[in-house]
C-alpha cells in the first residue's frame, strides 16, 4: 500500500450532502428506563396497597403447610397465603401466620373457620384432589359475626357442612361407629339428604356419639319416633320371592352410611327438635323392633298360667305387639289365695290411631299414649290368657276389647303399671268340658244296651214258634196253602235277616255312647219297626190257629 | 500496544465516513453539521449516534427491571406431589438441593451470572469510554465481543420456561406457568442486548487517537 493510490481513492470518494443544523432534541431512548422505573414503582406500590391483614391460626400439626406457598382459599378463591409457620411456646401446636388479601379482610370475623384441606377419601367423597396438584391449602369459611378478629384456632377436620347450608343437626348414639366417618352420607329412601358431621367416643367409652346434619327441607322428615340404622352393610334376605339384596348404595357399602325411617303407618309424629338424641341401630329390622317405645305392664291373673312362658307373644288380633317378660306367683294379703302377676312389654305405637285427616295438635308421645290407653280400657280393652294350641297347651296373652266386662282402670301408680285382665277363655273351656264329661258319665248306656238285647231275644222266640207252626202246617195243609206258607216263611226270613242286621247295628251302637247320637235314634226306630212286624206275625199265627180254613177260603168277612 | 497504533491515521481523521445503511464511504467537511449519504440519503455518522447516552438508558432500564425479575415469581410448577412458585434464585437453590447440580449451574450461569456480568461489563465499558480511558483497549474490545456473542444465550431461562409452559400442560396433573418475573427477566435480556448493540466499540479506541468524535 502506497500513498499515491490512496490519495486517488480519496479523491474519488463523494462528498456528503450537508443539512442545516437542527436544534438539540431529547433522546427518546430515555423513555425506556423511565417506563422501567414506572413499572418497578407500580409493582412496589401495588405490593404496598395489596398488603393484607396478618392473622394467626393455630393447628395441631403443620402437615402439608409451607410458608410462602400454602394458600388460604375461600370458596376455592385464593384469599391469602401462609407467611410463616412457628411452633407455639408450649410446643403443643403450630402457629401459622398468614396474610389475607385486602379484599378478604371482611371475612376475618369472630366465627370464621379454618381447616387444612388435604386430599382425603371419606364419606363417599374424594375431596381435595386438587390439593394433590396444588398442595394442601387452608380452607376458610366465613363467619356470620361482624366483629373482626385476628387470631384463630384451626379445625382439625374440614367442616362437613358449611354454615350457609340450611338444615338441622341431630345426635345419634351407637355402640360402635362402624365405617362411619365425617362426611358419611345419610339416606332417606335411598336419597342422600345429609351427612355425618362428626364422630366421637363417649366419655365413658361405652359407645359412640355420631353427629349428623340433615339438609333442609329433608330435616322435617326426622320425627320424634324416627329410627336410624347403619346402612353400611349388605342385607341378604332369603324369602319366598327369592334372594333379596338390600343395600343403600355402592358408596355406603364401601364407606358406610346411615339410613332413617319413620315407623310405617304409626300416625304422624311431631318433628324432632334440633339436637334430639336418637339411637343408631345395626340393622333396619333391629331398629324397627327397638325403635318403638316400650311400655311395661303387669297383668294379674287368678287362673293357672301353666303353658305361658317368658317370651310368649302379646297378641292383638293376630299381630304380635309385645312379649311376656316375667311370670311370678304371689300370695294375696289375707293369705287365702294366690295370684299370678305376669309382666309384659309391648310397643304401644302399634296402638296409636292413624291420623286419617284429623290432625291433632301433637302431644308428647307419653301423655298421649296414657290417655289413649285409659280411653281404650274404659271401652273394655282387656288382657286375657288364651291358648295358642290345644295340643301343646301353649298360652299367650291376648289384648282385645272384651264386651260385657266390669269397668276397670289402669293402675298407673304401680310399677310397672297394672293393666286390667279378664279370665281367659281357657278357664271357661275347661269348665264346659268337665260338664260335658259329667253328663256323658250319667248316661244309662248299659241299660239301653240290655233293653235292646231282650227285645231281640223275644223276637227270636216268636220266630221260632212261627217256624214250628209252619212245620205243622206243612204236614196238614194243602199244597196251595203251602205255597202261601213258603212265601210267608220267606218274609219271615227277611225279617230274620233284618233282625240280624239290627243286632249288628246294635253291636255298633254299643260302642257309641252318646245317647243322642243319630245311630241310636235310628236303632230305636228300627227296633220299633221290628217289634211291630213281630206283632203282626203273632196275630197272623193266632188267627190261623183258630181258623185254619182261612188259608183255603180266605179271611171271613166280619159281620 | 496502544502506543503503537496511536500515530496511524483513521478514516475519521481524514474526514471519511461510511454510510450505516449502504456502507458507501463519503467525505465529510463540516463535522458540526448533519450530513447525508450522497447515494441513499441516510444521515451520516462517524460513530453510532448518541451511543453512550442510549446505552446508558438501556442499561439503567435493565438494572431497574432486574429487581422485579429476581423478586417476583419466575415459574409456577405444579405436580401431583407438590406445588412450587420459584423465583430465579429459589429455583436454582431447589435444583441444587434436589441433586440436579448440572442444571442448577447452567440455570445459574444463564439467568444470574450472565445478566449480572453483562450489566456490570456494560457499565464498566460505558464509564471507561466516557472517561476517555486508554486502559487496555484490546481487552475491553474483547470483552465487548464476548458480550455480543453471549447476549442471546442468556435467554436460556426464558426458553426453558416458555418451552416447559408449552409442553407441560397435563391439565390437573402437572402445570408449569411463567410468572411475572419471566416478563421482567425477558425485558432485562432484551434491553441488555439492545444496549450492547448501541455501544460503539470504536469509542474505546478514540481516546488513543486523541480524537474527539461525537456524532
Ligand atoms: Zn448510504
Amino acid at each position: 500500500m502506497t500513498d499515491t493510490p490512496e490519495k486517488n481513492a480519496l479523491d474519488d470518494i463523494p462528498e456528503a450532502v450537508s443539512e442545516p443544523k437542527r436544534r438539540f432534541s431529547i433522546q427518546l431512548v430515555w423513555i425506556i428506563p423511565i417506563v422501567a422505573a414506572l413499572i418497578g414503582l407500580s409493582i412496589a406500590v401495588k405490593a404496598y396497597i395489596d398488603r393484607g391483614q396478618v392473622i394467626t391460626i393455630t393447628f395441631k400439626t403443620g402437615e402439608g403447610l409451607e410458608a410462602g406457598k400454602t394458600k388460604l382459599k375461600y370458596k376455592d378463591v385464593m384469599i391469602g397465603e401462609v407467611k410463616s409457620i412457628a411452633i407455639s411456646n408450649d410446643r403443643s401446636h403450630v402457629v401459622v401466620t398468614a396474610e389475607v388479601t385486602k379484599d378478604a379482610r371482611g371475612l376475618m370475623v369472630k366465627d370464621t373457620r379454618f381447616w387444612v384441606v388435604r386430599a382425603r377419601i371419606s364419606g363417599g367423597n374424594v375431596s381435595g384432589l386438587n390439593t394433590l396438584l396444588g398442595g394442601s391449602y387452608i380452607g376458610v369459611e366465613a363467619g356470620t359475626y361482624t366483629e373482626p378478629r385476628e387470631d384463630f384456632v384451626g379445625l382439625e377436620s374440614p367442616p362437613a357442612v358449611s354454615v350457609d347450608v340450611p338444615g338441622r343437626q341431630f345426635v345419634l348414639h351407637s355402640t360402635e361407629v362402624g365405617s362411619l366417618d365425617t362426611g358419611s352420607p345419610i339416606f332417606f329412601r335411598r336419597m342422600q339428604v345429609g351427612q355425618v358431621v362428626g364422630t366421637e367416643l363417649d366419655r365413658d367409652g361405652k359407645g359412640v356419639t355420631v353427629k349428623i346434619f340433615i339438609r333442609s327441607p329433608y330435616d322435617k322428615f326426622i320425627k320424634v319416633n324416627t329410627y336410624f340404622w347403619h346402612a353400611s352393610g349388605i342385607d341378604l334376605t332369603l324369602s319366598a320371592s327369592g334372594v333379596k339384596v338390600d343395600t343403600e348404595s355402592m358408596v355406603s357399602i364401601l364407606l358406610g352410611g346411615i339410613s332413617f325411617e319413620e315407623p310405617e303407618g304409626k300416625g304422624d309424629a311431631p318433628p324432632a327438635p334440633p339436637n334430639t338424641i336418637f339411637s343408631l341401630y345395626a340393622t333396619r329390622d333391629d331398629a324397627a323392633k327397638h325403635a318403638a317405645a316400650v311400655e311395661k305392664f303387669v297383668l294379674v291373673f287368678k287362673e293357672s298360667v301353666r303353658g305361658l312362658a317368658v317370651g310368649a307373644p302379646v297378641d292383638l288380633r293376630g299381630v304380635t305387639v309385645g312379649e311376656v317378660t316375667k311370670i311370678d306367683v304371689a300370695l294375696n294379703a289375707k293369705g287365702t289365695d294366690f295370684t299370678v302377676p305376669v309382666e309384659i312389654q309391648f310397643y304401644p305405637n302399634h296402638l296409636l290411631p292413624k291420623a286419617n285427616g284429623q290432625e291433632k295438635a301433637p302431644e308428647t308421645g307419653d301423655r298421649m299414649l296414657r290417655r289413649l290407653l285409659d280411653d281404650m280400657v274404659a271401652h273394655g280393652f282387656r288382657a286375657q290368657i288364651k291358648s295358642a294350641s290345644l295340643l301343646t297347651g301353649q298360652l299367650y296373652v291376648a289384648l282385645d276389647f272384651v264386651p260385657g266386662t266390669r269397668p276397670a282402670k289402669i293402675d298407673w301408680k304401680a310399677d310397672p303399671p297394672r293393666f286390667p285382665t279378664v279370665p281367659g277363655s281357657m278357664e271357661k273351656l275347661q269348665k264346659n268340658l268337665i260338664e260335658i264329661v259329667q253328663r256323658i258319665e250319667k248316661l244309662p248306656l248299659e241299660q239301653i244296651a240290655g233293653d235292646a238285647g231282650t227285645t231281640i231275644r223275644s223276637l227270636d222266640s216268636t220266630l221260632k214258634s212261627a217256624d214250628q207252626l209252619l212245620k205243622n202246617m206243612d204236614r196238614n195243609l194243602v199244597p196251595e196253602a203251602r205255597s202261601v206258607l213258603i212265601e210267608s216263611r220267606q218274609a219271615i226270613d227277611e225279617v230274620k235277616k233284618t233282625l240280624a242286621d239290627a243286632r249288628q247295628t246294635l253291636g255298633g251302637a254299643n260302642g257309641v255312647l252318646a245317647p243322642d247320637a243319630p245311630v241310636q235314634i235310628d236303632l230305636r226306630d228300627t227296633m220299633r219297626e221290628v217289634s211291630r212286624a213281630a206283632q203282626s206275625l203273632r196275630v197272623l199265627g193266632d188267627y190261623l190257629e183258630q181258623h185254619p180254613e182261612a188259608l183255603i177260603r180266605g179271611k171271613k168277612q166280619e159281620k | 500496544m496502544t502506543q503503537v497504533n496511536s500515530g496511524i491515521p483513521s478514516a475519521a481523521s481524514n474526514g471519511l465516513c461510511s454510510c450505516h445503511v449502504c456502507r458507501l464511504v463519503s467525505r465529510r467537511s463540516r463535522f458540526s453539521r448533519r450530513e447525508h449519504c450522497p447515494r441513499c440519503g441516510a444521515t451520516l455518522h462517524f460513530r453510532k449516534p448518541r451511543s453512550i447516552e442510549r446505552c446508558w438508558a438501556l442499561v439503567i432500564a435493565s438494572y431497574i427491571l432486574y429487581i422485579p425479575a429476581n423478586l417476583l415469581v419466575m415459574m409456577e410448577t405444579g405436580s401431583l406431589i407438590n406445588y412450587r412458585k420459584d423465583t430465579i434464585v429459589s429455583g436454582v437453590v431447589h435444583l441444587w438441593k434436589t441433586g440436579s447440580w448440572m442444571i442448577a449451574v447452567i440455570v445459574f450461569i444463564a439467568s444470574v451470572a450472565i445478566p449480572v456480568l453483562k450489566l456490570f461489563s456494560l457499565t464498566f465499558l460505558l464509564i471507561s469510554v466516557q472517561r476517555r480511558s486508554t486502559w487496555r483497549p484490546r481487552q475491553r474490545t474483547r470483552l465487548f465481543r464476548l458480550l455480543e456473542a453471549v447476549g442471546r444465550w442468556s435467554m436460556l431461562d426464558i426458553y426453558v420456561v416458555t418451552l416447559l409452559a408449552a409442553l407441560v400442560q397435563l391439565g390437573s396433573l402437572a402445570v408449569v406457568k411463567a410468572g411475572p418475573a419471566a416478563v421482567a427477566f425477558g425485558a432485562v435480556v432484551i434491553l441488555t442486548m439492545f444496549a450492547t448493540m448501541q455501544f460503539d466499540p470504536r469509542l474505546i479506541w478514540d481516546p488513543l487517537q486523541k480524537e474527539e468524535i461525537h456524532d
